[in-house]
């Protein structure tokens, strides 16, 4: 078969994507540059231009593309060259990034088109990762809009410095300077408030081809670079050599009877003989050996290469580790203070658990405070208490488990990286700080038992026990089931110990008696006490009616303990009698019942009050959790204060 | 570092992330250039194993020279090759172009694989620089338990870090060689010193650039009968690697179609 049988546009885009002049030139590497912008301020037909202008496009293209245009009734469209998918061509919109190779004379290029909707932001982020600069696209006539200004703000973010912005269309301004002036101004006001400086801001017209590959006589005011002279001046990143060593570790293999541990080092070198430290373990080892198949035999290794390595002993090391060298070891923390962008369609809450993967470790984490919110058109930073989708934010995440990371603006490979939610890649981040942890404490010797210090750093808050006394009915378990939900969401470690619930096991063997209570309050108290230990906060729901078992209680547990009085008058309780429990004792059946054949001992100074008769179950919750809070507090801890005004 | 250093430290690092996060994983050998560069990375990301199956989804009508190097390489690279063939034409969609419909029989017979195996992963040697669908590939792309690939839906990818969960009875097709063009795949071959079929020299005036089923595939004119040559050649060819594919161009939307039920 021959292509006279194709139609225009599948040749168009199987010559495009394969572009024979990208092989014209030597084996460097083609440098891959984002064109990014809102939708329809011509980026798509910037390529189609680009893609002309430098000779770029195989003879007759230009006649297939208008047959394709035709076809859809349209006029020419540059960007049917490019959007590759039917879906696409028809709605006239880019879905996904995609890339195209094409070359200048000074060397090769890979050109990533982003998507401008924001509903393909995250398709937009998968494509301008892989640049190294970027050109901002903005209609002269519509000026800086909202996209212009998000894409703008994830270029920043991405750690793109290389920006070059071109106002486009500018035929649609009469190619006025002083129009053309105002735009500028504004683009430059608004990068300059993110701190970037562009390297050019160029004056065009896509679809007419003003200042792309030669000046415009159009625009005699203008006397800076064309696109291409921009292009040709954007400079090739080089792999973070000079850096300290990062060297994540992606897998251990065993094929015979040594362990291989391999990855790819992210910045630094490493030598046979170097002395490694394993983040967040600890534990060190000499490289013995560097291992390779089919290649000279190397005794170092610098950053961008994936090796593999053998020790010189048998440490346990596994995917996630970061090996160093041992004076520059990342940070241990906890807690980290990142600076996120969120794609998933569900907001980002507080209290929200998701897993931050960096490099090639994961740690399960939650969302300990967000900080703010920032406004993409103002960069203001508001309140809020959710991030919505394609919204940036600065938050502080905590993890139980022991976190090596670096700061982003140290080591850009390992101080970032991705949220994840159910398995799915949810958002972006990038750390700004990494909370540290005292270095004495987090290296566990076996024979020195966890204290509940480190129980209560990992978890983000201490364990408490908040004894809850009442009547029958008035309210108790019903109470410590919200707060244990509402607090299991937000991260905490949280259980309820019910006294029904410990008669039917623990203290099955314990009636009603005075003697019996006291006995079942020691025993609950012991256990509580254990469990808060451990780092939980507990809820002990038990009618508890006797004040010198409740002391008892507050004595076995000593500090971090709450006497909570679950208060509501005998006469609505007998009214719900949820279990029935009231009528059964009214009538006999059973014996010993607090409030109706043996007293109930109010509390005289409880830690708190809740009046479920005068309360909403919201608000006596909110009391409840407010307690919780106070009671369950690092000590010390107070973490980031909020952010008024936002810098980046 | 050099460019071809740089490409060949990343598709290790993605075959590394597969090897480490799906199994059971498989990689799609055509017995084409492409996938013997891939094989070839596999044994240096892990020192010289193929920790996986090899699988030739095989058409039957693909050219005796294809069949000769499969038995010599698979014996000599030690591989665990699974060889399944596919079904008739006439159980493909009827409504494909005859090329196509003819290629779709290798994305029945991966589906028949993928039941039989229940590979979580699957490596398939496709460039962005091939075809524009191809072009908007992710690295790791999720495909549904029919095979299907939602294109108007795809994952976010980024900084290196891959959608490796998945739903039971869906998979991931990766794609280690996505950064490739065709040159830098010659240019391996050559400073690798990679074993490639004969029917890519010249023979009559004319050679293969493309490998596919002998019905559906034509040879390009050229008289490049070194791999240098095959360089030089397409260091200054205007016509696109796939031309002589025959299922990429009947329809506009053809190809498209292909991919989405889960060709490759």
């Amino acid at each position: 078969m021959t292509q006279t049988t194709s139609t225009a546009a599948a040749i168009a885009e199987e010559e495009l994507a394969s572009n024979p002049a990208a092989n014209t030139n030597d084996d460097k590497a083609r440098f891959p540059f984002a064109i990014v912008g809102h939708v329809d301020h011509g980026k798509s037909t910037l390529i189609g231009r680009l893609l002309h202008d430098t000779g770029s496009l195989p003879e007759g293209k230009l006649a297939e593309l208008k047959a394709a245009s035709d076809k859809r009734g349209g006029v020419l469209e540059w960007s049917f060259l490019l959007d590759a998918f039917q879906a696409e061509r028809d709605q006239g919109i880019t879905i996904d990034t995609t890339q195209i190779f094409f070359s200048t004379a000074k060397r090769r290029y890979v050109i990533i088109d982003a998507p401008g909707h924001k509903e393909f932001l995250k398709n937009a982020i998968s494509g301008v990762a892989q640049a190294q600069a970027a050109f901002l696209v903005i209609d002269a006539a519509e000026g800086v809009r909202e996209q212009s200004r998000r894409h703008a703000l994830i270029l920043h973010i991405l750690g793109l410095r290389q920006v070059a912005v071109l106002i486009n269309k500018i035929d649609l301004i009469d190619h006025d300077a002083d129009r053309y002036a105002a735009v500028a101004a504004e683009i430059r006001h608004y990068l300059g408030q993110l701190g970037v400086t562009p390297l050019a801001l160029v004056p065009i017209s896509a679809r007419n081809g003003d200042n792309i590959a030669s000046r415009s006589e159009k625009t005699p005011w203008y006397d800076g670079p064309t696109v291409v002279d921009v292009l040709d001046n954007f400079v090739p990143a080089l792999a973070p050599v000079d850096q300290h060593l990062r060297l994540p570790v992606q897998d251990v293999f065993k094929f015979d009877h040594r362990r291989i541990v391999a990855g790819r080092i992210e910045s630094g070198r490493l030598r046979v003989g170097d002395q490694l430290v394993f983040s967040p373990s600890g534990k060190q080892a000499k490289i013995a050996s560097l291992e390779s198949w089919s290649a000279a035999p190397q005794i170092a290794a610098g950053a961008g290469q994936s090796i593999a390595l053998t020790l010189d002993d048998e440490l346990f090391i596994q995917r996630g580790d970061i090996a160093t060298h041992v004076e520059h070891q990342p940070h241990l923390a906890h807690q980290a203070t990142v600076r996120l962008f969120w794609l998933d369609t569900a907001p980002l809450l507080a209290g929200d658990r998701l897993k931050l993967k960096v490099a090639t470790s994961e740690y399960p984490v939650f969302v300990e405070r967000i900080h703010a919110v920032i406004d993409v058109g103002n960069l203001a930073a508001t309140q809020s208490d959710r991030i919505d989708q394609n919204a940036v934010a600065e938050v502080t995440l905590r993890s139980p488990a022991l976190m090596a990371l670096d700061k982003f603006d140290e080591f850009a490979k390992t101080g970032r990286g991705v949220l994840l939610r159910d398995g799915d890649i949810v958002g972006g981040a990038i750390v700004l700080h990494a909370g540290a942890v005292d270095q004495s404490r987090h290296l566990y010797s076996p024979t020195q038992s966890i204290g509940s210090a480190d129980r209560a750093s990992a978890n983000g808050h201490r364990g408490a026990v908040l004894w809850l006394t009442g009547l029958s009915g008035s309210g108790k378990s019903t109470l410590a089931v919200s707060a244990e939900h509402r607090l299991f969401q937000r991260g905490r470690q949280v259980v309820v110990l019910d006294g029904d619930t410990l008669r039917q096991g623990l203290n099955s063997d314990l009636g009603f008696s005075p003697e019996a209570r006291a006995e079942n309050i020691r025993r609950t108290a012991e256990v509580a006490k254990l469990l808060a230990e451990t780092g939980l906060i507990v809820f002990v729901s038990l009618i508890s009616p006797w004040q010198a078992d409740r002391e008892k209680a507050r004595r076995i547990v000593g500090e971090n303990f709450a006497e909570i009085y679950v208060q509501a008058d005998i006469e609505t309780c007998k009214s719900r009698d949820p279990k029935g429990l009231y009528k059964k004792a009214l009538q006999g059946e059973i014996k010993n019942f607090t409030g109706i054949d043996q007293p109930y001992e109010a509390p005289e100074k409880p830690d708190l009050t809740i009046d479920t008769t005068a309360l909403t179950e919201e608000q006596a919750l909110q009391h409840l959790l407010d307690l919780v809070d106070g009671l369950s507090a690092l000590n010390g801890y107070e973490g980031r204060k909020p952010t008024d005004s936002y810098t980046i | 570092m050099s460019h071809l250093d740089a490409l060949e430290s990343q598709s290790i690092y993605i075959l590394r992330e597969a090897y480490n996060r799906l199994k059971p994983l498989g990689m799609l050998w055509s017995l084409g250039k492409d996938s013997n560069v891939m094989l070839w990375l596999a044994r240096k990301a892990f020192l010289g194993h193929v920790p996986f199956a090899a699988i030739h989804v095989d058409t039957g009508k693909k050219f005796p020279e294809m069949y000769e190097f499969r038995e010599r390489f698979s014996k000599e690279w030690n591989l665990n090759l699974i060889v399944r063939d596919c079904p008739p034409v006439d159980s493909v969609d009827p409504s494909l172009p005859p090329a196509a419909r003819s290629a779709a029989r290798k994305t029945e017979g991966l589906k028949r694989v993928m039941n039989e195996f229940g590979f979580k992963g699957i490596i398939a040697g496709i460039r962005r620089d091939e075809q524009a669908t191809r072009a908007k590939e992710r690295v790791f792309s999720p495909r549904a338990d029919n095979g299907a690939w939602n294109f108007r839906d795809q994952p976010p990818e980024f900084w290196d870090h891959f959608k490796s969960d998945l739903p039971e009875g869906a998979h991931l097709r990766v794609h280690p060689l996505l950064a490739w063009t065709e040159l830098d795949i010659w240019r391996y071959i050559e400073r690798e010193n990679i074993p490639v079929v004969s029917l890519y020299y010249t023979k009559n005036g004319k050679r293969y650039r493309s490998l596919g089923d002998q019905d559906i595939t034509s040879p390009v004119e050229s008289n490049a009968s070194t791999i240098a040559e095959i360089i030089q050649e397409l260091e200054t060819t205007k016509t696109s690697e796939r031309a002589g594919r025959a299922m990429d161009h009947e329809r506009e939307d053809a190809f498209e179609r292909l991919r989405a039920s889960g060709y490759m």
